[in-house]
């Protein structure tokens, strides 16, 4: 019997990344998941719970929940935001409606289906950057490399250092955009430094500041999601 | 709300003082790492673990451990006084110093006495405070505030250095950091012998003692707290623990966190004035344990654990935020992460609104912490008390019609469609990538009809 998964693409590759939600999709059915879209999905609320507005992020969290709740997996293309279900709805909401049922994507593949080689072919040179909820909320770190380790004709080069925050932090970069920019440059010169030729991460909105970050710098370098990666051949 | 001060930009903008910053919290980083090697990770967060515990547990019960500590050093024939706030606790210090007919007064690395401003109110009182830690020297003959926790010069290198001592002290420049440690070693050394009292902070008080416990590399604490006829420990009291045998745990995480030691040079344990028989210490022992707000953040249950911090500063060390902005930009004592939580919940949070939103939320901080301190998780309960009690307010109208609108767009996942629709279409105007083809649930369902 297949594994019924139910996408949660996150509101950001819904309307700015649609290409790795496909990605997703597309590795997940490959490996035998019956995928399915709830299509009255929107955000996670995360945004308003960053900022202190937590009557409008319990607002969006109920209604996630409701959404989602009826699926035995959920899987999502980001590490910040299934943290947001996964550790900060049983605060925000006074219980945990999906216990350990949320997963991000290269973790689930790892964890719950069990398989580090999906087959697939990316004949370049690739940098992984720890997305820092995936990494310190989720304790994702060795599982993406793995998955990258098995990518035929892919060279994997680690950054130097590798754990730092891009600058992103969701409203943090629109209340401080300058803080956030320096941080972001920083990053984008550790990734210039290995001369690979794309980065990947498990986050997109990491992958938009960071690539914004690499524009500014003007680098070569060009940001992929993993799941991108993982669906190539 | 003013999130991005001028003050911020101008440390942006400063290229030495970034490359300086960069490099100190780097090479902090890395000493730190250096002396927990991956054989030791194991054994290290169960150090962690005990530590929080420890600091819960003594928090929990702080009434009952206050008193013991009293009682032990009153027995060894010290003097504990307990000071509301600042104005108490200086004015105890200069009521000794003026008793004692002292003019010149020596002092160890402290930051609770910075939080007193004791060198202030000292120099008001036509008195002479010395700092004798190397950093704080070169920062208080700068007329600065510590720019960080455990390194106050940070932001200096031999140059600057070289700088402050020429103007300051009258010496001929010298460039060479061992050099620039003799000519402050000189002039300490007889500020050791002529004071009339020695001040310390305390990295921990032993409840079961009555031992006050003080870590350092250089030598200067225990000299303050020993050559003066009068020594006066200023402790936050939150600095307790229970037992002696605690501090197996402590002394273990403080130094590999702080400076990336094993253990810090000097350990000193005082334990009260000079009894008879005994060769050395001081005359007279004064414990001053300082409230300044901590009972205040004791009640509050939910971030309560902010006080289990023992001032490590490998928050700081690894916040990528602290490490663009520097120390001088955060109000109040305490820099980086801890002075984050901490000074909102000392001062109260109208005073710097922005403070608890200056963070990416990275983690980065309670990654490293050695008690284990939530800091994300407490940033976030400061920023929702923030928004709940302005968000009435004039100015928050604007993020608060933006959060309205963010949570019923949320609701109508047709009208978020819609939206996005708009929004990607601007965003090649603004200069933006565009968004490659329809929206992933457009295609999404194009793919499903088909």
């Amino acid at each position: 019997m297949s594994t019924r998964v139910a996408l949660f693409v996150t509101c950001v590759v819904d309307q700015l990344f649609p290409r790795t939600g496909m990605a997703m999709a597309e590795v997940l059915e490959r490996l035998g998941c019956r995928v399915e879209f709830p299509e009255d999905q929107t955000c996670c609320g995360q945004p308003a719970y960053n900022s202190g507005w937590m009557d409008e992020a319990r607002e969006v969290a109920q209604r996630f929940v409701r959404v989602f709740e009826g699926y035995e997996y959920v899987v999502a293309p980001s590490g910040s935001c299934v943290s947001m279900v996964k550790n900060h709805y049983p605060e925000l909401l006074g219980a945990d409606p999906f216990g350990g049922r949320v997963f991000e994507f290269s973790q689930f593949l790892t964890d719950v289906l069990r398989v580090e080689d999906v087959g697939a072919r990316f004949a370049h040179s690739v940098t992984y950057h720890d997305a820092c909820h995936s990494l310190r909320e989720l304790h994702i770190k060795a599982g993406p490399r793995r998955l990258l380790a098995n990518v035929r004709g892919l060279e994997l080069r680690e950054m130097e250092p590798p754990e730092e925050c891009c600058g992103f932090g969701g409203t943090f970069s629109v209340k401080f955009p300058h803080v956030s920019q320096a941080m972001g440059a920083t990053k984008a010169e550790s990734i210039q430094r290995t001369g690979a030729e794309y980065v990947a991460s498990a986050d997109p909105s990491c992958l938009m500041n960071i690539d914004g970050a690499l524009r500014r710098l003007g680098a070569a370098t060009r940001t992929i999601h993993l799941a991108e990666i993982l669906a190539s051949r | 709300m003013q999130y991005e001060s001028q003050q911020i930009l101008n440390v942006l903008n400063d290229a030495p003082l970034q490359q300086k910053l960069y490099g100190a919290t780097a090479r902090n980083q890395a000493k730190r790492r250096n002396v927990i090697p991956p054989a030791f990770q194991p054994e290290f967060q169960k150090l962690r673990e005990a530590a929080r515990d420890i600091k819960r547990h003594t928090l929990d019960y702080l009434d009952y451990y206050l008193e013991q500590a009293e009682a032990q050093v009153t027995a060894h024939g010290g003097h504990v006084f307990w000071a509301r706030d600042a104005a108490e606790a200086t004015s105890y210090v200069l009521d000794v110093m003026r008793r004692r007919g002292a003019r010149l007064l020596v002092k160890s690395k402290s930051m609770t006495t910075e939080e007193i401003h004791l060198n202030d109110r000292l120099e008001d009182a036509g008195l002479e405070a010395v700092e004798t830690d190397l950093g704080e020297f070169i920062i208080q003959l700068n007329r600065e505030r510590p720019y960080h926790i455990v390194t106050p010069a940070l932001h200096k290198d031999r140059y600057d250095v070289a700088d402050i001592f020429e103007r300051t002290l009258g010496v001929g420049r010298e460039e060479v950091p061992e050099k620039q440690t003799l000519i402050a070693r000189r002039i300490l050394r007889e500020k050791f012998l002529a004071a009339g009292v020695g001040v310390s902070g305390a990295n921990f008080v032993v409840a079961e003692t009555g031992t006050v416990v003080i870590v350092e590399n250089e030598g200067n604490a225990r000299l303050s707290s020993s050559a003066p006829p009068v020594h006066i420990a200023v402790a936050g009291i939150e600095k307790l623990v229970p037992r002696l045998a605690d501090l197996g745990v402590f002394l273990n995480i403080l130094a590999r966190s702080a400076t990336g030691q094993a253990l810090s040079i000097y350990t000193s344990m005082l334990s009260g004035p000079r009894r008879e028989g005994e060769i050395d210490g001081p005359e007279e022992f004064h414990l001053i344990l300082l409230d300044n707000g901590r009972s205040r953040v004791l009640a509050g249950r939910e971030r309560r654990e902010t006080l289990q911090c023992i001032r490590c500063g490998a928050c700081l060390n690894h916040c990528p935020v602290f490490r663009k902005i520097g120390g001088h930009v955060y109000p109040g004592t305490y820099s980086g992460p801890i002075g984050a939580i901490l000074t909102p919940q000392l001062s109260g949070p109208q005073e710097a609104p922005w403070l608890p939103f200056a963070s990416s939320l990275c983690g980065a901080c309670a990654e490293v912490c050695p008690v284990k301190i939530d800091i994300p998780k407490l940033l976030l309960s400061l920023r929702a008390e923030i928004v709940e009690s302005a968000k009435d307010e004039k100015a928050s109208w604007a993020e608060k019609l933006a959060f309205r609108f963010y949570a019923w767009l949320m609701k109508h996942p047709r009208l978020f469609d819609m939206a996005g629709e708009a929004g990607t279409a601007v965003l090649p105007l603004l200069g933006l990538p565009g968004r490659e083809g329809q929206s992933f649930r457009r295609q999404w369902r194009q793919r499903s009809q088909a």
